[in-house]
């Protein structure tokens, strides 16, 4: 193995005091050990070339999360990420500051939207009592069951790529909902209830992500956010929440495939809506009318697959396990 | 090649000229196929939402229904794609698990050995037709017509269980697609996003601003029209743009939204009603012209 790798960046800069503010790319390319880290080669710019480089970072070891940054478009935590695993042929790589967070200089964001996502689901216990003498004590098993969440550094890499935050700066976010799921997860917290009621019928809350899973896929510590959020929706329809458009969509699936073994979507739509929320229906119309225009409007009454009935069979079967 | 084809609910619904513009195309190459008319919804993952477990079960015996025939499966939807491969990564790493949803099937004499796999015709058309050969079958070069691919959520992620790794060419399977038909890519950010359509009917504003940024960034940056593996994504990009574009951004629905068999069907000169472009809710009438002009390939 040769002693050093040719590293080539492109980083995108900011500085909020120069140029009125705009953003502009620079190049750079480095000599150093075929083993470093992206950090390690934008370190190494920054002590050898260019002094004015603004980045973030402190443990290199995946611990703090102070380095997460975009690298070809994704957040990762830079100290984590070998430059031979992205850059296997000697590729330029491309260095942008996280998303969906302000920028305060080239590669360094500020963590006060973070911050206020996480702090909007009161991120401590409620415990309902006050232990006599000791501590406040739980089973080994419901601190495994939370152990994901627990991996959480706040590096804020899934909140960079999270895909409804990029229209939506109301959405509470992937790392705040799984701050929440912890919470509700924990045997000594008194207000599990009230937990899910409120992120189920706040505007920006449970229902609001997309499951694009992009959140799973970045996050450096395997927190899988979505899937989190999958938890607290089945938890929030099983403590009754049933007000959303999200839970007669869930529903109204559920059910259309027990009934014909396939997607029924127009009920689906108009299930979704609400069946005596005129101005949503009278909403969908526009779009049944052009559908059926063109020749393609899903049929009114659902085709079923055959053997659906087996398709129920099942359903039942599986139901009268769990009660 | 023969598959077990599963087409899913939408290309049999909303979306009926994915469905045409398939066969045709599968026709075309001779590849052979068996329905799975008794197969059920995948779930799209709505359904695993309320029931994982459900969901899972409803998979798995479509895999076994496949495996019975010693056929592997063949997909037109990014979301069956990856509500299937996700499942059959779960069943295939825990065995007990296996075990307990194939109790279930064995009233109907199906026992999952796990031995399935799951390929999207796009996925098909590279890595068992080659692209080599499948340019054979192409009568025209689509040169100066500018593409933007666009994936679908659960076509890319997660990568692990639609086994990135062994097959890292599923990266830019849509790019390469794109090419061989003689095309240009218009590459953009938004083409592995969500397309918005899982939130249509839950926070509508939010679904009308992701299909209003995706179209209208490709049109700018120069796309005639947007390539998509997913038929939902479809339904979104192409049923929604005329709302999203008046709504967020102001202007007119402009970029044709096509699906994968029907870039492939023009390239092989099949006519507009063959593989029902004429369906679309978005022109594609000067899409149809700029093919209809292209070369002849050589």
């Amino acid at each position: 193995m040769p002693e050093t790798m040719n590293v080539k960046l492109k980083v995108k800069r900011f500085d909020p005091a120069d140029s009125g503010g705009k953003t502009w790319w620079q190049e750079y390319e480095v000599d150093i050990h075929p083993d470093s880290t992206v950090l390690d080669s934008l370190i190494h710019v920054r002590e050898q070339d260019d002094g004015t480089l603004a980045l973030r970072c402190a443990c290199r070891a995946s611990i703090c999360g102070s380095c997460g940054m975009k690298v070809n478009g994704n957040a990762k935590l830079v100290c984590k990420t070998r430059v031979v695993d992205v850059a296997p042929n000697g590729e330029q790589l491309t260095i942008e500051p996280m998303g969906n967070q302000h920028v305060v200089r080239d590669l360094v964001v500020s963590l006060d939207t973070f911050f206020s996502q996480i702090k909007r689901v009161e991120p401590f216990l409620k415990p309902s009592y006050v232990p006599e003498q000791g501590e406040y004590t739980a089973s080994n098993e419901s601190m495994e069951n939370l152990l994901t969440a627990m991996n959480c550094i706040m590096c804020g890499c899934c909140v960079s790529d999270c895909t409804v935050l990029e229209v939506d700066a109301n959405f509470i976010g992937p790392a705040a909902l799984a701050k929440a799921w912890r919470f509700t997860e924990d045997p000594r917290d008194s207000q599990r209830n009230e937990r899910l009621k409120s992120l189920n019928d706040e505007d920006g809350g449970m229902w609001d992500c997309t499951r694009c899973m992009k959140c799973v896929e970045v996050c450096p510590k395997g927190v899988a956010p979505m899937d989190r959020i999958m938890e607290l929706r089945e938890a929030a329809i099983e403590a009754g929440n049933t007000n959303t458009s999200g839970y007669r969509h869930t529903e109204s699936f559920y059910k259309s495939v027990k009934k014909n073994g396939r997607l029924d979507e127009t009920r689906l739509a108009i299930d979704s809506a609400g069946w005596t929320n005129i101005p949503r229906l009278l909403d969908l119309a526009p779009i049944g009318i052009a559908a059926m225009r063109k020749g393609k409007l899903p049929p009114l009454i659902p085709h079923k697959s055959e053997d659906h009935t087996r398709v129920k069979e099942l359903y039942e079967s599986v139901e009268g396990e769990s009660k | 090649m023969k598959y077990a084809f599963y087409p899913g609910c939408v290309a049999r619904g909303g979306a009926p000229e994915l469905y045409d513009s398939a066969l045709a195309v599968m026709e075309r190459l001779g590849i052979e196929h068996v329905e799975l008319t008794k197969a059920a919804c995948t779930g799209a993952g709505v359904l695993q939402e309320k029931n994982l477990k459900m969901g899972d079960i409803l998979n798995v015996r479509t895999f076994a229904m496949a495996e019975q025939m010693d056929l592997p499966i063949m997909v037109l939807c990014s979301t069956c794609q990856g509500v299937m491969s996700q499942a059959n990564h779960r069943v295939k790493r825990d065995p007990e698990y296996l075990a307990e949803i194939n109790k279930h099937l064995a009233a109907e004499g199906l026992e999952y050995k796990g031995t399935t796999s799951i390929k999207h015709l796009l996925w098909a058309l590279i890595e068992d037709i080659g692209l080599d050969k499948l340019k054979e079958t192409f009568t025209r070069e689509l040169t100066g017509m500018n593409m933007a691919p666009f994936y679908g959520c659960y076509m890319v992620r997660p990568s692990d269980a639609l086994e990135f790794p062994a097959f890292p060419q599923r990266e830019t399977s849509i790019e390469d697609l794109i090419e061989s038909v003689g095309g240009t890519v218009t590459d953009f950010a938004g083409k592995t996003a969500c397309c918005g359509f899982p939130i249509l009917f839950i926070n509508q504003a939010n679904s009308m601003k992701m299909v209003a940024n995706h179209t209208g960034t490709a049109k700018d940056l120069g796309a005639d029209a947007m390539v998509t593996p997913c038929p939902l994504c479809h339904l979104n990009l192409d049923g929604y743009q005329p709302k999203a574009r008046r709504q967020v951004r102001g202007d007119k629905a402009d970029l044709p939204v096509i699906h994968v068999p029907q870039l492939i069907g023009l390239a092989m000169g099949m006519s507009e009603k063959a593989l029902g472009l004429q369906k679309h809710i978005v022109s594609t009438k000067e899409l149809v012209r700029k093919a209809e002009a292209a070369p002849a390939k050589v």
